[in-house]
């Protein structure tokens, strides 16, 4: 009873808040829809015929569990800590994001809906929600950026090929939040058949439990995984953090046990400082409310939404999950920031020490790993989200190396 | 009894229903704004709704968003759009007017100076988009103890079970959203609205105000005609961002209020 009480899985309560954070803040037209949806998911969560096919799938169409790789050069080259890599990246479609839109995708069928909406920065989530939608012949619209369209054209052909209906946003400065919120303008029009599928930690509730519950598959298996290879659980945990879905995924069964040290790394773009040339929503910003949820969001004095900066577009969103909010106030994961360079050069060191190309999201994270892993014990455990390939970064990736893909 | 109880009392003693319209604080910049808003009573407006610009503006149709963005552009902050509202009430102060926007300004601000503040200047209600019923005692309790109203809308999707909920603290006016959508988007159809105001009725003793798609005099006729009036928002927003001069956007405003009052 008393580890009831003081345990960090209980959030969200009732009314979807973590501590002050969370919440419903949605126009009336969208509350009954959410409504309907938190009465679904509650009704999916404890049905055991739908993790029966959740398992299925995960296991036959997106190929988890996914390893956790000791690295053992990078170990060595680090000199510290013993390093582990939770391979999400090698899920069909390249990222975690596929783990989230199932568990979606699979409610929205059971909800009877026909349509299905996303908002994507990088692509990542696009791709998988389009991937998912192709394989139970559903119609697919996916809100993007126009300038993540442009930056990005490899996967808005990935999306389009897979039957997807790419629509570039210019509204606001056309990013990945002006995507999300043409996403909402889209679902206040089309409430019958459509359900949104949201790819992030954020929004309002119930999507960053909903969200998180289908993430932590990551961190259930990494556990497991640790147990088995170490016998014992990791020391640190380190995982990069836009909206935070990846690293909510891998922090959430690890929440209770209080010897391990949880890390979310923000993408710091060209530094945190007052011109905001970051998403370091936790390092930089300050409590607001956006996009149905209350959280940290990068935001001027007026409260007018800023946008952030990062050599990331998998990062760039000026908001943080809500869960993420509430860990961070009460002390229970530490959040940091990594600039563009450190990211550039840890993508570097990945590649050549292991043989893994990693995105550029979890590039942060590792960067972290190298800053910290060389002044940690020899039998020191870190366990680190490598939540993406990079496959889709190369063109980005070349142009700041200055090397010409012609 | 704040100025929009009071002007909604004088509407039914004379029979006659409301026009209400909107336009965003700030845009394109404060003079031209502030000119067109001191004219609105003038051309027949009952209540004026004021635009509070925000970056992400999620029921909003683009005309209402690159409105936001003008007056962003051009400097507005809340503060200075408080200050609108003195300068407007040094030569009206009978108009009620209601500031209709976004949390997160009111919230960065912080709930209990605004308040102060919003009063203080001349504001009689809010209405908050994205505030449900759900989210009432972040700011729709507090507003309605410093004495504004708190106008709540209603959607084709508020349900008869929910319908309680959402009335249950509003006050000055309910808002029936008339489409499933944004603003300026489908057009508003008065057979449509008739039998979902009169379920509304049945739930409030409020008067209830139709807005979303309604966009020509004809139509703030056919829509008031079935409820106890109507607004309009993109339509004037409209031949402001067309740069129109402002007697001709008064005279459109006097076109839309005709319309209405003659239903």
């Amino acid at each position: 009873m008393d580890d009831l009480v003081n345990s960090f899985m209980n959030g969200p309560d009732e009314k979807g808040r973590f501590g002050i954070f969370g919440g419903r803040f949605v126009s009336e037209t969208l509350m009954p829809l959410i409504l309907s949806l938190e009465e679904e998911y509650e009704k999916a969560k404890t049905d055991d015929s739908f993790w029966e096919e959740m398992d299925w799938l995960w296991k036959h169409y997106v190929g988890r569990p996914s390893p956790l790789y000791y690295a053992e050069r990078l170990t060595d080259r680090l000199g510290g800590a013993k390093i582990y890599l939770k391979r999400d990246e090698l899920n069909h479609t390249g990222a975690h994001k596929i783990n989230n839109v199932l568990g979606q995708i699979i409610l929205a069928r059971r909800m009877g809906k026909t349509r299905i909406i996303a908002e994507t920065g990088a692509g990542q989530h696009g791709v998988a929600t389009a991937t998912v939608c192709a394989k139970f012949g559903l119609k697919c619209v996916v809100y993007m950026g126009a300038h993540d369209v442009e930056r990005q054209q490899p996967n808005v052909f990935r999306m389009r090929l897979l039957g997807a209906e790419v629509i570039p946003v210019t509204s606001g400065r056309g990013t990945l939040k002006d995507a999300m919120n043409d996403a909402l303008r889209d679902w206040v029009t089309n409430v019958r058949d459509t359900f949104y599928c949201i790819g992030t930690v954020a929004g309002p509730h119930p999507y960053p439990a909903m969200v998180r519950d289908f993430q932590s598959i990551i961190g259930k298996e990494a556990r497991e995984q640790m147990m088995e290879q170490e016998g014992r659980l990791p020391d640190t945990l380190v995982a990069a953090i836009g909206g935070g879905s990846n690293a909510m995924g891998l922090f959430y069964p690890f929440l209770d046990d209080k010897g391990v040290r949880i890390i979310g790394v923000e993408a710091g773009g060209k530094g945190v400082n007052d011109k905001m040339e970051h998403c370091a929503s936790l390092t930089g910003g300050r409590p607001g409310v956006l996009h149905g949820n209350r959280t940290y969001l990068l935001q001027d004095d007026d409260g007018q939404i800023l946008e952030g900066f990062s050599i990331s577009a998998g990062l760039d969103y000026p908001g943080i999950g809500p869960e993420h909010a509430w860990l961070h106030d009460i002390g229970r994961a530490e959040y940091v920031a990594i600039t563009d360079k450190e990211a550039l050069e840890a993508f570097q060191l990945c590649c050549a020490t292991e043989g893994i190309i990693p995105a550029l999201e979890p590039s942060h994270a590792l960067a972290h790993v190298m800053k910290i892993a060389p002044d940690l014990p020899e039998d020191h455990l870190i366990c680190m989200n490598m939540c993406g390939r990079g496959d889709k970064d190369i063109f980005t990736v070349a142009k700041h190396l200055g090397f010409d893909m012609g | 009894m704040t100025r929009i109880e009071s002007k909604f009392a004088q509407l039914r003693a004379e029979g006659k229903k409301a026009f209400v319209s909107y336009i965003m604080a700030g845009d394109p910049d404060i003079e031209t704004s502030l000119a067109v808003m001191k004219g609105l009573p003038g051309a027949g407006v009952d209540v004026i709704e004021l635009g509070l610009p925000f970056t992400d503006p999620m029921a909003d149709g683009p005309t209402i968003q690159l409105a936001g963005q003008r007056a962003l552009e051009a400097g507005m902050t809340l503060q200075k759009t408080l200050q609108m509202v003195r300068d407007f009430r040094t030569g009206d102060n009978e108009t009620p007017i209601v500031l209709m926007g976004y949390y997160n300004p009111i919230y960065s601000r912080g709930v209990d100076t605004f308040l102060a503040e919003a009063k203080e200047a001349g504001i009689d209600g809010l209405i908050i988009v994205d505030l449900p019923p759900e989210e009432d005692e972040e700011l729709c309790l507090p507003a309605q103890k410093a004495g504004l109203n708190f106008i709540r809308l209603a959607t084709p999707t508020t349900d008869d079970k929910r319908l309680p909920k959402v009335m249950q603290n509003t006050s000055g006016f309910v808002y029936y959203v008339s489409i499933t959508g944004i603003t300026g988007a489908a057009e508003a159809r008065a057979a449509d609205v008739a039998p979902e105001v009169a379920r509304l009725k049945k739930a409030t003793d409020l008067p209830i105000i139709v807005g979303f798609g309604v966009r020509t005099p004809e139509s703030a006729r056919d829509i008031a005609a079935v409820a106890d009036g109507t607004v309009v928002g993109t339509a004037i927003v409209a031949r402001i961002a067309e740069k129109k001069p402002v007697p001709e956007i008064l005279a459109f405003v006097r076109s839309l209020s005709d319309g209405a009052h003659s239903a």
